[in-house]
């Protein structure tokens, strides 16, 4: 490791180590390295020695919000019989713009108490898709990945090539306009600024603009290929449900298998319940095993609400949520009414 | 036996399946990270990626998700059954050493599963040798190898100047070759089998309590995003569940893959969760595979594709948890 991705690591080691000593946090939440070359983990440290495995890289794909709930329950010293719930301790967090949104998502979902968190903010320079690497290289496989500034250097059998960094940037980072934390309490790193996107939804216009037959095969050719293996949602910061739709037996709302039908109401039920509160992080398609194009789903709702509402999820915590609130103001045109609009393409 | 073919006769006998039933293999198809290598129906020999894994393993082919077992009608105050899906004459080319493997670990906990073997006897497994062994493979630590035939009615190996060694093992693969070839099928050649892997000995007269109170458990839980991207992948995870898909007054009974990942998996009526952790979901997953499969049938249950190892999304490494195991034995000796 190199450059900017070292200079920022090393920093934060020095912050989740101060906190750590003063005794202000109980964990320090980020990732440390997989086993597997462009991979990371969570990871909470907890020591000294702990705090020397974090690090920042461009294959932080992951969102950190996504463990925040979970380890503030298993830090939290259980209850002594018929006394109320004990509070969770404080922990340190690393956030980058979209996973400092989906944090502000939690608070706002009642989910995460702000003032247990420390919020240590940081510029995201665009995680890499791994699998966009693999696919350039000679039978996709890889022995290790090295990060310079705009190059990453990767070596595999009989090989070493150079590619370019941000040919192989995730897609949502392409289109981000906040790559840096919106709510935090201590900076680590370069400030970037906002990034201006011209035209933030063009991924969608060739779907939208196939018809609604097109679009209905472009779906079911995509989404056909779903193992149901649910990494997409269990990546999803906003999946904390206690039990999820799909698990729930009394009533069962969608069926087990991966017949087309049962996958297909899966993927339409979960990107709704992500509208109005997706920040298009992102880690749902970089965990997908089968390639499918998830954000497609979650961004086109991404746009409705902003259109809709003019409201884009993440950004303040004390902000009205659309769709939990009701306005006389509200657009109706969805209902659908005979011989009334939305009814041409059917 | 052993013969030389063209790759327009190979066509036409595809071609020739494709009229009793399906052939597939590992091709490459475009995706918007790029391309991968998936599954499909295949027209010609030439589609099929040799020098790739395919992302899934066969095992759709041989556990279809869903797999309808019965229909049911209510008559009277009983229901009226009928059978339920017929397994499609298959014939899979370009199956891989570990995933070809696969097929007969399954076939242990399966001998006397109607529904496994029936698919089993309706597909023939045309394999290849391994050339090029990824970085994540470790088929010989688990008892498999590049050259292994296990599994394999027939192999095929590309020799240039579009043309294809054919070896046949099996009946079923003297049949698929009838009309090119003639005579017996080969006796197993040998070097096919493999050593018994080193570890599998020591993990099997380890005491369960030395494994199931390592370290390695709880670090691996820290990490796991619990998803079911390792058990689907695996060719060698074979656990399924069962429903009855009603509407109105006739339905389905249908089998579709589980995972042990999944806090449902263990789910009691009750309300109890045996594995309620992320921890004790984990240590099932890789005991299974390496400690209560090998005790109860004398093998792991891992080919070492590697698949797991590839696809998991927080980079765990089963070969780095067998290493921690293997410690963990030493120590207790």
């Amino acid at each position: 490791m190199r450059g900017i991705v070292h200079h920022i690591t090393e920093e934060l080691r020095n912050t989740a180590r101060e906190l750590l000593a003063s005794g202000r946090i109980s964990a320090f939440l980020g990732f440390r390295e997989g086993d597997h070359p462009m991979t990371v983990a969570p990871f909470a440290a907890r020591t000294a020695e702990e705090v020397e495995l974090l690090i920042f890289n461009s294959f932080c794909v992951l969102n950190s919000a996504n463990t925040i709930p979970e380890l503030l329950r298993d830090l939290t010293p259980p209850a002594k019989r018929g006394e109320p719930p004990n509070e969770p301790p404080m922990i340190g967090v690393i956030a980058t713009g979209c996973w400092s949104r989906n944090i502000v998502v939690q608070i706002q979902e009642h989910q995460v108490p702000r003032d247990k968190l420390v919020i240590v903010g940081v510029a995201s320079r665009g995680m890499v898709d791994r699998r966009k690497v693999l696919a350039k290289l000679p039978n996709s496989d890889v022995y290790s990945v090295e990060e310079q500034d705009h190059l990453l250097l990767v070596r595999g059998r009989g090989y070493e090539v150079e590619i370019p960094r941000w040919e192989v940037v995730r897609d949502n980072c392409r289109s981000c306009s906040h790559p840096e934390a919106v709510d935090f309490d201590l900076w680590i790193g370069p400030k970037t600024g906002p990034r201006s996107i011209d035209a933030p939804f063009q991924e969608l216009e060739e779907i939208e603009g196939l018809g609604a037959a097109g679009r209905w095969e472009w779906f079911s050719n995509e989404f056909s290929r779903c193992i149901r293996c649910y990494a997409c949602r269990n990546a999803c910061p906003l999946c904390y449900c206690p039990t999820c739709f799909v698990d729930d037996s009394r009533p069962q709302w969608v069926g087990k298998s991966a017949d087309f039908s049962d996958t297909a109401t899966f993927h339409l039920l979960r990107a709704y319940h992500c509208a109005g509160r997706c920040t298009d992080c992102g880690a749902c398609e970089s965990v997908c095993p089968m390639d499918i194009p998830l954000r497609k789903l979650t961004k086109k709702l991404y746009k409705a609400v902003k259109e809709r509402f003019g409201f884009e999820p993440g950004l303040s915590s004390g902000a009205t949520l659309p769709l939990s609130t009701f306005s006389s103001e509200d657009r109706e045109e969805f209902i659908l009414r005979p011989g009334g609009p939305g009814q041409e393409e059917r | 036996m052993e013969l030389i073919v063209s790759g327009s006769d190979l066509d036409r006998l595809i071609r020739s399946l494709k009229e009793k039933g399906r052939v597939a293999g590992p091709v490459s198809r475009p995706t918007f990270r790029g391309r991968m290598v998936a599954w499909a129906e295949i027209r010609s020999i030439g589609e099929v990626v040799f020098d790739e894994a395919p992302r899934e393993s066969m095992k759709r082919f041989l556990f279809p998700q869903p797999e309808v077992l019965l229909r049911f009608k209510r008559k009277g105050t009983g229901y009226e059954v009928e059978p339920g899906q017929v397994s499609q004459e298959t014939v899979l080319f370009g199956v891989r050493p570990c995933d070809a493997r696969s097929a007969c670990l399954n076939l242990l906990p399966y001998q006397d599963d109607p529904f496994f073997l029936r698919n089993m006897a309706a597909t023939v497994i045309v394999g290849t040798r391994c050339e090029q062994p990824c970085s994540t493979c470790f088929c010989r630590d688990v008892g498999g190898g590049p050259e292994s035939i296990e599994g394999m009615d027939a192999r095929i190996t590309p020799c240039g100047e579009g043309s294809w060694k054919i070896e046949l093992f099996t009946e079923k693969g003297l049949a698929l070759f009838q009309a090119m070839a003639g005579g017996e099928p080969a006796p197993t050649p040998e070097g096919g089998a493999e050593k018994t892997p080193p570890l599998l000995k020591p993990l099997k007269s380890a005491p369960l309590s030395s494994l199931y109170e390592s370290d390695v458990w709880a670090e691996l839980a820290r990490a796991c995003l619990n998803c079911g991207i390792c058990t689907f992948l695996c060719p060698t995870c074979y656990c399924f569940d069962i429903q009855d898909e009603r509407l109105g007054s006739s339905g389905r009974r249908i089998r579709y893959w589980d995972s042990c990942m999944f806090p449902l998996f263990t789910q009691h009526a009750s309300g109890h969760n045996p594995r309620p952790t992320k921890l004790h979901r984990v240590r099932n997953r890789f005991l299974h595979k390496l400690k209560y499969f090998p005790d109860r049938f004398g093998s792991f249950s891992c080919v070492g594709c590697g698949r797991c190892v590839r696809e998991c999304p927080v980079g765990i490494d089963i070969r780095k948890v067998m290493k921690r195991l293997a410690e963990a034995v030493q120590t207790e000796v």
